[in-house]
């Protein structure tokens, strides 16, 4: 099974989040993954756009068992 | 009263001023251009009476507001009854945008998703359920035929599409836009008149004096085509806006407009060149993106995103710096969204600043204005440990 890290970034502002995201990707083996927990609203366009700017790949939206939004992305390089 | 003296030493206390102040935020509203101020101060003594009454002062207001809008038609190439004045930008929107979906069987309105905020709440404000929002592409663009498609829907009656994009510069096809006979085509040239060459079809136009170096509190609205017919209550003399006229005001924003068209091909070079020299400069800065088209775009605005780095952080570190720019990023937003055509194009809305040079703007203030962002960016990166 490939590495999950989950990154709570639940109660902070732009850009938290994708700052947060940055610096646990660089524990990340290829083919992991990264999940970021963000009720900023600029989360759901900015994961994304990381993920276009860094060469990554962006999975999906999902949602926590506490019902947050969450962001997924893999390491492709 | 308090003297020089008590004055001098409140400013000791407060920021240290920077050396000098660059205004890069002409967007937002231009200064005052020379020759509006001259013609503002002298119809403020000439032009206070009601243009309504017969008197000779009234006469003579009515001169001068017949003036302004002879020069402004003359400008936008229609005939002076097609032109009113109205408060604001805004203000010429929501009469321009209302007043051609008045039909409730035809009031369906179908615009690009990156509109100005005064186009999106007109349309929230006319309830239809036939109202359609276009995409645009990662430049901000909307595809003219996409919107010609929508349009030939059941219940729509108007096309909304800016000249150019507020916030990215990009300039949108509204010429190849055909829309279907019974529908209405409105152009929001806010952010383009007096910048660029406006498009030739349209039935409503809609701009802002104060963005083009004209006072604020001055909207127009141009009217040639398509069933308009005024949205609001009110007695109505023609296209303006209800209310005691501002005559002072629509004759200098008349003169700036004149004065801006004249200059415009010379000064629209310069900004266009400066402007790349800017986006050059940020495409070397890492983890950046410099947003819109890099040539189909108004001369004089560029937008950029970087990684890491939140917007108002730019903004305050750039204006200790002595550069006011502006920021579409949600921290600097009343409402906490990040800002919707960002969205709309798919682009990094954080660490967002929109620079737009002045017609005064100098090469040297170019220069540092580049080294200054470096310097911003890079301090901030490393406060966060990137």
């Amino acid at each position: 099974m490939s590495a999950r890290i989950e990154v709570d970034c639940r109660d902070q502002p732009c850009p938290r989040p994708i700052i947060e995201l940055a610096k646990a990707f660089g524990e990340l083996p290829v083919g992991g993954e990264v999940a970021v927990v963000a009720r900023d609203p600029a989360a759901r366009y900015d994961v994304p756009a990381w993920c276009r700017m860094r060469g990554q790949e962006y999975v999906g939206e999902g949602v926590t068992d506490t019902g947050d939004p969450l962001y997924v992305v893999r390491r492709t390089s | 009263m308090q003297s020089p003296g008590d004055r001098e030493g409140a400013a000791e206390s407060g920021p240290e001023p920077p050396v000098s102040r660059a205004y890069l935020d002409s967007s937002s509203t231009e200064p005052l251009h020379p020759a509006a101020r001259e013609t503002l101060l002298a119809a403020l003594d000439r032009g206070y009476a009601d243009p309504r009454r017969l008197h000779h002062e009234g006469r003579d207001a009515r001169l001068l507001l017949d003036n302004a809008r002879a020069v402004v038609a003359d400008c936008l190439g229609v005939r002076p009854r097609e032109v009113g004045f109205t408060a604001s930008g805004t203000d010429a929107v929501h009469r321009g945008l209302l007043g051609l979906t008045t039909d409730p069987d035809s009031s369906g309105i179908v615009h690009s998703a990156v509109e100005h905020s005064s186009v999106l709440h007109a349309v929230q404000w006319r309830d239809s359920p036939a109202h359609g929002r276009i995409p645009v592409d990662t430049l901000g663009r909307v595809d003219p035929y996409a919107v010609e498609q929508a349009a030939w829907a059941d219940g729509v009656g108007a096309i909304a599409v800016q000249t150019a994009n507020q916030e990215v510069g990009t300039l949108q096809p509204v010429d190849d836009i055909d829309p279907p006979p019974t529908v209405a085509l409105f152009v929001d040239a806010a952010a383009a008149a007096g910048r660029v060459p406006l498009p030739r079809r349209w039935d409503v136009l809609a701009a802002s004096a104060h963005k083009w170096g004209g006072p604020a509190g001055v909207g127009v609205l141009a009217v040639r085509g398509g069933s308009w017919s005024t949205p609001f209550p009110g007695e109505h003399d023609g296209l303006d806006a209800p209310g005691f006229a501002n005559v002072p005001g629509a004759l200098a924003s008349a003169a700036a407009l004149q004065a801006v068209l004249a200059e415009q091909e010379a000064v629209a070079d310069r900004q266009f060149r400066q402007v790349e020299r800017i986006r050059r400069a940020l495409a070397a800065l890492p983890d950046t993106e410099v947003l819109g088209d890099p040539v189909d775009r108004l001369p004089h605005l560029v937008t950029f995103s970087c990684l890491y780095v939140s917007g108002d952080e730019l903004v305050t570190g750039l204006d200790r710096r002595g550069f006011a720019v502006a920021s579409g990023s949600a921290c600097t937003a009343s409402t906490l969204e990040p800002s919707h055509v960002l969205a709309a194009m798919g682009a990094l809305t954080h660490g967002n600043v929109r620079v737009s040079v002045s017609r005064d703007t100098t090469e040297d203030e170019v220069d540092r204005l580049c080294a200054a962002i470096t310097e911003v960016v890079t301090e901030v990166r490393r406060s966060v440990g990137l």
